[in-house]
């Protein structure tokens, strides 16, 4: 049952976009203008392409995050059960702990974490 | 305390009694599908009135009050504004992308819209990962997010999609560590459950120093992970226009606007669910009487109260605090939130392994 219900929801989403974005186009006036195709630069026409490089930081917080986020989807089971588990649950996770904490403390003594 | 699933199961036995069981499962996902539409658009049009005048308030200002008595009619003229708006074809987009990215975004804030426990047994999504659904599926935002930043082919909504993306990703990690940290705390990972744990207490005043460490942090990040406050850089209007979604008009843009505010309540949602106790009703130990008479007030309210509790303390912190820059804002979640979210979590479990908790 529960698995219907994740397909009616995903299907709700789109069913709910879909309408009332075809409700705008019915409902809304159209107009044609060339500049109205042109893409909002106050007022001046585009210099040069818009999809070009960008800067590095972004993708050194992206590296960053994706360590992270892998830790905490591996740390979710282990939270479950560390009640029924007791000490020895804080001794085996403490390592990965320590590995974790030592791989911030590094990117933040090479300086990945400021942003200049 | 009134249990809904009396009323979905007496709905089920009628409906299986008098057509078959795969025409009745059809119609059940139908009226769900319209109950979440419904609650969905209700919750986003409360939620704008509710920002333009507490928007006002903060700052002196009476807010919309020409439609209707205070105002209340602006709900329906911003939607049927919203919808009559020309919807305007750009040139140099990419066009398939340019159309997919408010599917992705509404999917995520859909999905984890119906994971909130909003009564006993009116939960729709209610998995035994929830918690790890409702993080995978509020990430998907960012994806959308994305897109419509870069298939625009403008160039602020080039820079409000990056600077989106490297936030939204980062507080994602704070809000990852407060929801583990509750996880350790309940034991589980099923929405329902974690609200049943709450019956004799809500976590914030159980869980000792480390829940209310999560609860704040959360609060904090939750402000960042719907773009809005202090952290509104991916839309700072002034520099940016209004960022990832410069390119979009209409209910085109609508769409965007929509989520962003069920964004806002979704986090709202989950912090009253897994902090605030959820659809418990504020049970005082020794208080007999009193604890009978919050029994009579019906979950959905309580849900609805406490999460609208925390909307208006969001709002609160946005229209309080200055927009910060983005250096400073990736320091403050990468050296002092993170930091935070990680020392809270060994806390947590030295509370939960030498029970220190009441």
């Amino acid at each position: 049952m529960n698995f219907i219900l994740l397909i009616t929801a995903v299907l709700t989403a789109f069913a709910l976009v879909f309408a009332a974005y075809w409700i705008a186009k019915l409902l809304s006036p159209r107009s044609y203008n060339p500049q109205k195709g042109e893409v909002y630069e106050c007022g001046i026409p585009t210099r040069g392409k818009s999809w070009m490089q960008f800067r590095v930081g972004y993708y050194l917080f992206a590296v960053l995050f994706l360590i992270f986020d892998v830790e905490t989807v591996f740390l979710f089971p282990w939270a479950v059960v560390v009640r029924d588990l007791g000490v020895d649950a804080i001794i085996s996770v403490l390592f990965f702990f320590i590995v974790l904490i030592g791989g911030l403390a590094y990117a933040w003594k090479k300086g990945a974490l400021t942003w200049d | 305390m009134f249990d809904f699933s009396v009323v979905s199961s007496w709905i089920h036995q009628f409906l299986t009694s008098v057509m078959p069981e795969g025409l009745a499962i059809f119609l059940e996902c139908l009226v769900v599908g319209v109950c979440i539409l419904a609650a969905y658009a209700v919750i986003a049009m409360i939620l704008i009135y509710m920002e333009r005048k507490i928007c006002a308030w903060f700052q002196c200002r009476i807010g919309p009050d020409r439609v209707g008595k205070f105002g209340l009619l602006q709900l329906f003229a911003d939607v049927i504004k919203m919808l009559i708006k020309e919807i305007v074809e750009l040139k140099n987009t990419d066009k398939f992308l340019h159309a997919l990215a408010p599917y992705i975004v509404i999917l995520s804030s859909i999905l984890a819209f119906a994971c909130l426990p909003i009564n006993k047994g009116m939960e729709i999504l209610d998995f035994n990962i929830g918690v790890v659904f409702l993080v995978a599926v509020s990430s998907l935002g960012v994806i959308g997010i994305l897109l419509a930043g870069w298939s625009s082919n403008s160039k602020y909504t080039m820079i409000g999609a990056m600077r989106s993306g490297a936030q939204i990703i980062s507080y994602e990690l704070s809000i990852g560590m407060c929801l583990l940290a509750v996880a350790i705390f309940t034991g589980t990972l099923q929405f329902s459950e974690i609200v049943a744990f709450q019956a004799d207490g809500w976590l914030i005043f159980k869980g000792h120093i480390p829940a209310v460490i999560a609860f704040i942090v959360y609060l904090i990040a939750g402000n960042a992970e719907t773009n809005r406050g202090p952290f509104d850089m991916p839309e700072a209007e002034s520099e940016l226009t209004a960022g990832y979604h410069t390119e979009y008009s209409g209910m085109h843009f609508g769409f965007f606007y929509l989520s962003e505010y069920l964004n806002m309540f979704i986090i709202a949602g989950v912090a009253a669910t897994i902090f605030l106790g959820g659809w418990m009703p504020l049970h005082i130990p020794g208080l007999e009487g009193f604890n009978a008479i919050m029994d009579y007030i019906p979950g959905f309210v309580w849900f609805f109260g406490k999460a609208f509790f925390v909307v208006f303390l969001l709002m609160w912190m946005r229209w309080t605090f200055v927009r910060l820059r983005i250096d400073q804002l990736l320091k403050f979640e990468w050296k002092i939130l993170l930091p935070i979210g990680l020392f809270n979590l060994v806390l947590m479990i030295l509370v939960v392994v030498f029970k220190l908790h009441f």
